[in-house]
């Protein structure tokens, strides 16, 4: 493997202000924040606090009114496939197949591939999630748990330089949502992708994130502090439970929050 | 409310309630209205054109269904227009917030004009009275479909566009790869209801011009004083836009997608 670049994305004193009639607020004001290639790095913090507004700057869906956002060395101006996006609902096209709406992104990213190819890459990206028997199926078919895997499947799929989760597992029951959280484990252990993701689950941040990034109450949210989580990977949930570092981390977030 | 249910009561219920329109039909026909044909009466003057729906014995004088066979041609014909015109004005209103504040008003004034209104400009416009129908039954029956589309693309869920902005789709991929799938639902509910006033219209612009069809047939039939034919025709002009109704549910049913945007 190449060395690792640590500076791979940079946020740079990111601001977002809305016009509100009270006059224009900073929901979001000087946002530092650098991110190795290849770390998990969450961003946690009370809801409206202005964290998914800061993910979907990254992913060039929403603009900033000032700073600036690096990734592997441009600057982000609009969304792209190089940014593979999980939203808090599934956003599957219903009139498409699971296999379907995977590959209608492998086809914008692989545009000389053949179309066996791309099909090859989707199954296999489906099959890493556990559908590979539900290829043919609509959304409207899957349960919620299994729409999300079909939308984790789409963004791996990209083979993107960067995954960008919004309160990915938001939605769904706990048990559900812990078995996902494992998918994502897997998923993400296979091929090390860099990934940012926006949670208020406190354990689920601890088990996924390398880093914990927490954000001040808006409006003129910003980073509050950042927590190292060393636990070694691959991670084991019940171990980890029982790990009295796990405690004292979760006791620090919860402070904070 | 009660909603009682019994063997074949799908079947006796109408049953009962066509036996007691006709009773009342032939009461009324017998006391107060005289000049209204009896049931038996209109069944008996009708038979030739129900027996023979498609028999052709003159220029005026030809089996029901073939009368509105002819109706259905000329529908067709500004049906397709209304549906060529409207999809694209439809999505244009959708899409564009500066379109809509433009044309909206417009739209609206015109939307309630009566197809007895527009017949005339098209006679003026085309000289011949079978384009001018076909102009007008265009121009009466696209506005819901115009309305439905735009709703439908109004109505495309964010997620869905992200979806495509995040692929970079060109604007081409994202009409046709995410709104237009997402609007068909709307546009077939619209598609519907263009369809059953192309179906109104016709007969009002079959009267007016008298182009060979069952609107043509009853006005003539009234000219010529036979009125059981205008019943005959009313029927048959009911039950052709029921089951041209019944036809569009069908397809419109095909093409409902569950939304999953929530």
């Amino acid at each position: 493997m190449n060395s690792v670049i640590e500076r791979y994305l940079e946020l740079w004193r990111i601001t977002k202000t809305y016009d509100s009639p009270a006059g224009p607020v900073n929901v979001v004001q000087d946002f530092n924040l650098t991110i190795r290639q290849g770390e998990f790095v969450s961003l946690i913090g009370h809801s409206g606090c202005g964290k998914s507004t800061v993910l979907s700057m990254v992913a060039g869906l929403s603009d900033y009114s000032a700073g600036g956002i690096v990734l592997a060395g441009r600057e982000i101006s609009g969304p792209g496939p190089d940014r593979g996006v999980v939203f808090q609902s599934p956003s599957l096209l219903p009139w498409l197949t699971a296999l379907e709406n995977v590959t209608l992104g492998v086809r914008q990213v692989r545009r000389e591939a053949s179309r066996s190819a791309v099909d090859e890459i989707a199954v296999r990206s489906l099959t890493l999630v556990g559908l590979g028997d539900s290829l043919d199926q609509r959304p409207g078919e899957l349960s919620q748990g299994m729409r999300q895997r079909v939308a984790l499947a789409r963004a791996f799929a990209l083979d993107p330089k960067l995954l960008l989760l919004d309160e990915p597992f938001g939605m769904l029951d706990s048990l559900t949502r812990m078995e996902l959280q494992q998918v994502l484990i897997d998923l993400w252990m296979s091929d090390r992708k860099t990934a940012l993701m926006v949670t208020h689950d406190v354990d689920e941040a601890l088990l996924l994130s390398d880093r914990i990034v927490m954000m001040t109450n808006g409006p003129e949210a910003t980073v509050g502090g950042i927590l190292e989580i060393p636990f070694a990977r691959p991670r084991d949930r019940a171990t980890l439970l029982d790990d009295p570092e796990f405690s004292r981390l979760k006791g620090d977030l919860l402070r904070f929050l | 409310m009660n909603d009682r249910r019994f063997p074949f009561d799908w079947l006796l219920l109408p049953l009962v309630a066509l036996v007691a329109c006709g009773l009342l039909w032939s009461l009324s026909s017998a006391t107060w209205a005289k000049s209204l044909p009896s049931p038996l009466k209109t069944w008996e003057m009708s038979k030739p054109y129900v027996l023979q729906p498609f028999a052709k014995r003159g220029e005026l004088d030809q089996g029901v269904l073939r009368f509105a066979w002819y109706s259905l041609v000329l529908v067709a014909k500004g049906y397709s227009l209304a549906l060529l015109a409207g999809v694209p004005l439809g999505l244009l209103l959708g899409m564009s917030k500066i379109f809509t504040r433009g044309f909206d008003p417009i739209i609206q004034i015109l939307r309630p004009v009566s197809p007895l209104a527009w017949l005339p400009l098209g006679l003026i416009l085309f000289q011949k009275s079978e384009p001018a129908a076909v102009f007008t039954i265009a121009i009466c029956s696209m506005w819901p479909t115009v309305l439905n589309t735009a709703v439908g693309v109004r109505a495309v869920p964010q997620d869905y566009l992200n979806v495509g902005r995040v692929l970079q789709f060109t604007r081409w991929q994202m009409l046709s790869k995410i709104l237009l799938p997402a609007t068909l639902p709307y546009m077939f509910t619209g598609f519907r209801l263009s369809l059953g006033i192309a179906w109104l219209v016709i007969v009002a612009a079959e009267m007016l011009t008298g182009v060979p069809g069952v609107g043509g047939f009853l006005w003539q039939e009234y000219n010529s004083l036979i009125y059981e034919h205008i019943i005959l025709c009313i029927l048959t002009i009911g039950l052709v836009g029921f089951v041209l109704d019944r036809l569009m549910s069908l397809i419109e049913s095909r093409f409902r997608t569950p939304d999953l945007a929530r």
